[in-house]
């Protein structure tokens, strides 16, 4: 048996259970990134040594019978917007190429209280800007179902290296879709949690109101189990919401009994391919044999969620990226006249395209005389979608949609047409507009084997409901590996 | 929506970026899809609709304003361009 093929909850039991040793767990795992990292490039950073030598420390307290933490000695990878305490922090970007940070992001810290095994760094579109993770300044990452094709992004590197076994587990995270696309492209399963969920101190920002961090696993009990870990409330990120959350590994009873599903008609209209809504009807059927019920709905203003998530997340993005100025940490120019020239310079070549595409339209939303006209547009149009769940979530338990209008692209297929790009967004963004939890787990394959992902949402704090729903679909889908 | 030269000029000073022509062409075009494509917003009435920045009510957050430790200044310099081991260093900005 490959040790590597296993999933996480897996791998935690046997290092429980002392059937294996964390070192054989993280060698199975490094073997493997050897074998295909060549193919894949996931990794921005791998942390091999650094990786074996905490295993055998993990190992070593076990053997002393300590306490060792609840998913003690599991290796796993994160997204590299993630701080990790001088382990190099990219965001893929050539302004942080250089980047150490003095701390641990909050879920670094979490994780590793709990006894985690850091393998790496995790490639991405720079700065989480991007649905392809065409956009990094380092390398492409592959799709592991098919290496011509993009894994999508922005968590790319996280997706893709789960998929193709390289982690146990990973962690990505999500502004407008970029947890769950991925995971739908590379046949994973991503959770973006509900706003607040998750504390976002340390997850270098991208737009500060959208963000949120969640697991990206081989499968839903991963998922649960991961979420148990990070969620919580964090005083140093002022918007994480101070609730009990429940054990959601518990609540994977698999009872779906009496669920009350949306199915909104804009997201099965024109546009989505056909392989796709047939697959998500399918799935649909599956879960009503199980005792759901579902039924058509709308969500009429699901158009208006795009452009509003554009304006906001740009100009979020705008106001967050003016700290990098080449002062304090990261790239600086080389060549400048005066310090506004330093700025100006540094930012001009540390930045990437998709990057600056992003600022420019941040900033001219912002800007005297724009500002009402659309970002404070944008702003009330949120309103108004969040309005629309709020009734839509009166009625249904939960909402199932599609999570991307087609599958896996080529790699370049839509790299000249910003807005062409952009569209592949329609399904996700509403999500991260309302603030609400959402899964993506694979319900199927399209004619070339790429895997279908269906996007299950759930109301505010509502994690429990989507991840044993999906945990019940989960049980009727024959699952594909990737063949490396 | 038509964004002119100047306007991307403009707005790349605001957001302190120095424009290759290349970049200044295609963005005049990216710029002018992308903020044309939002102006489909206008389509919806939003008079009287209150704006939400955060999709989760929140008040101000308030904590005790407590003395605490802060991190090494070596530390934190550590990451510098150019240091002096005590702070930042950038070009003379005051003659």
């Amino acid at each position: 048996m490959d040790l590597y093929t296993l999933t996480a909850h897996e791998i935690r039991d046997m290092i429980k259970e002392k059937k294996i040793s964390s070192k054989e767990a993280t060698q199975a795992a490094i073997n493997r990134i050897n074998q295909v990292e060549d193919k894949v490039e996931s990794y921005v950073t791998v942390l091999a040594d650094e990786a074996v030598a905490q295993a055998e420390a993990v190992d070593a307290k076990i053997a002393k019978g300590e306490d060792v933490g609840a998913l003690a000695g599991v290796p796993m990878a994160l997204k590299d917007n993630m701080c990790t305490k001088n382990v190099l922090t990219t965001c893929s970007s050539k302004m942080l190429y250089n980047f150490k940070p003095p701390y641990d992001a909050t879920v670094t810290e979490k994780l590793k209280n709990a006894g985690t095994v850091l393998l790496g760094k995790l490639n991405m579109d720079e700065f989480a800007m991007g649905s392809s993770t065409e956009n990094s300044y380092f390398k492409k990452t592959k799709n592991p179902y098919d290496i011509t094709k993009v894994p999508g992004g922005s968590s790319g590197g996280s997706a893709a290296c789960v998929s193709a076994d390289e982690a146990y587990f990973t962690l990505g995270s999500d502004t407008g879709g970029s947890i769950r696309q991925p995971a739908s492209f590379c046949g994973c399963v991503g959770l973006k949690p509900t706003y607040g969920s998750v504390s976002r101190y340390g997850l270098i920002a991208f737009a500060s109101s959208l963000d949120q961090i969640g697991p990206m696993t081989k499968d839903v009990k991963d998922c649960a189990m991961v979420l148990n870990h990070i969620a919580g409330y964090d005083a140093k990120d002022s918007t994480s919401v101070n609730i009990e959350h429940p054990d959601f590994e518990k609540a994977l009873t698999g009872d779906i009994k009496g669920l009350k599903i949306g199915m909104p008609k804009e997201y099965f209209g024109a546009g989505i391919d056909s392989e796709i809504t047939t697959a998500i009807i399918k799935a649909v059927e599956n879960m009503k044999a199980l005792g759901a019920e579902a039924a058509d709905m709308s969500l009429p203003l699901n158009e208006y969620a795009l452009p509003a998530y554009y304006m906001i997340s740009s100009a979020e993005a705008s106001s967050n990226l003016a700290r990098f100025d080449g002062v304090k940490y990261g790239y600086r120019a080389e060549k400048f006249s005066d310090l506004l020239d330093l700025y100006c310079q540094t930012r001009s070549e540390g930045f990437g395209a998709e990057v600056k595409r992003r600022i420019m339209i941040g900033t001219y939303a912002l800007s005297s005389g724009y500002y009402d006209a659309y970002y404070k547009k944008a702003q009330q149009v949120r309103t108004m979608v969040m309005n629309d769940f709020n009734k839509a979530f009166e009625t249904y338990d939960v909402l199932v949609t599609p999570t991307s209008p087609t599958t896996a692209f080529g790699i370049g297929e839509k790299t000249s047409d910003p807005l062409k790009m952009y569209m592949g967004d329609i399904c996700t963004v509403s999500v991260n507009i309302g603030g609400l939890p959402a899964i993506v787990i694979p319900c199927g394959y399209d004619k070339a084997g790429l895997p279908i992902g269906i996007q299950i949402i759930g109301k505010p704090f509502g994690e429990a409901t989507v991840l044993n729903a999906a945990y019940a679909l989960e049980k009727t889908i024959t699952k594909v590996r990737p063949n490396l | 929506m038509k964004i002119t030269k100047e306007e991307v000029l403009h707005v790349a000073k605001l957001a302190r970026l120095n424009l290759t022509e290349a970049e200044t062409e295609s963005l005049i075009n990216d710029m002018g899809n992308i903020i044309g494509f939002a102006d489909k917003l206008n389509e919806l009435n939003t008079d009287g609709v209150v704006p939400t920045a955060h999709a989760i009510p929140m008040q101000n957050a308030f904590r005790a304003d407590e003395v605490k430790e802060s991190f090494p200044r070596e530390e934190i310099l550590q990451n510098a361009p150019d240091s002096d081991g005590d702070g930042f260093l950038i070009p003379k900005v005051v003659e």
